[in-house]
């Protein structure tokens, strides 16, 4: 239970990373190579769902483990863990703001444009949470491998971040710059 | 176009959405970008000086239509009947 409560926790790690990439691509507007716009769109549910399926799988056999000493409460309020409370409660939290992107991601169409993005922006806060807390607490979040790839998935998305930020990150960025009277270019969030 | 006319109509609600192609993509026949990226109807789709906004679909491009409606991230497209 507990080795695979490690792994799975990992795997989610790695997925979470994967789909806020493939978000901050979408969010441009381009194509992937030759995997057009709405698939990478898909990607991004698909991942997004297939890292929740992964966090089911990482923090249940926790609650089953008696080693771990989780229970229900600890899933969902932070910072109340037996162990490594700090460290266990940045999961806890990440955890509350995957369920609430993932939730307004799936009722957005009831929820409206303006409810879904302001939730989705969350998944800015939670990415560092979750990497916070696979590193911090995690049995061998300190060992080589682990921060290894901890590294490379920080680089992967402070540099997507940066691109985000960049002026030229939409697709059509030098058209709506340059052409003064663009029929509603001017700035969203 | 069949003679009867579209199966349905998509509605671009060009206040919301930011031209990001998705679903440009998914209707090439029906829709076009504009320069800034914007979706509209194709040449041809619409009666020259006709609401570009509200593109007529055939019966074989409603599922596309439909999951275009799905799929845009900004909530900016719905079907409307013809
Ligand atoms: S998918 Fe939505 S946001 Fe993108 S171009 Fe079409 S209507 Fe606009």
């Amino acid at each position: 239970m507990w080795a695979f409560g490690r792994v799975s926790g990992l795997v989610s790690m790695v997925l979470l990373t994967a789909s806020v990439l493939l978000g901050i691509l979408a969010r441009s507007g381009r194509p992937l190579l030759v995997i057009p716009r709405f698939s990478v769109t898909l990607l991004h549910r698909n991942i997004s769902l297939l890292a929740v399926v992964f966090l089911v799988l990482h923090v249940a056999p926790l609650l089953l483990d008696s080693y771990a000493r989780v229970n229900v409460v600890d899933v969902v309020v932070p910072f109340l863990g037996s162990y490594k409370p700090f460290w266990q409660g940045l999961g806890t939290v990440a955890l509350d703001l995957v369920a609430a992107v993932v939730l307004t991601g799936v009722f957005r169409h009831r929820l409206g444009p303006r409810t879904f993005r302001t939730v989705h922006w969350l998944s800015y806060a939670m990415w560092p949470l979750a990497l916070a807390h696979s590193v911090g607490n995690g049995t061998d979040g300190t060992s080589a491998p682990v921060v290894a790839a901890a590294v490379v998935l920080c680089v992967a998305v402070l540099a997507a971040a940066a691109w985000r930020m960049s002026a030229g990150f939409l697709e059509t960025a030098a058209v709506r710059r340059s052409g003064g009277n663009a029929r509603k270019g001017w700035g969203r969030p | 176009m069949s003679p009867i006319g579209p199966a349905a109509r998509l509605h671009i609600d060009w206040t919301r959405c930011d031209g990001r192609g998705l679903c440009a993509e998914l209707l090439p026949e029906a829709l076009t970008r504009d320069d800034w990226g914007y979706p509209l109807a194709a040449p041809g789709r619409v009666r020259s000086g006709a609401d570009k906004s509200n593109v007529p679909v055939t019966g074989a491009e409603l599922a596309a239509a439909m999951d275009a409606v799905k799929l845009c991230p900004l909530l900016a497209l719905r079907i409307t009947r013809p």
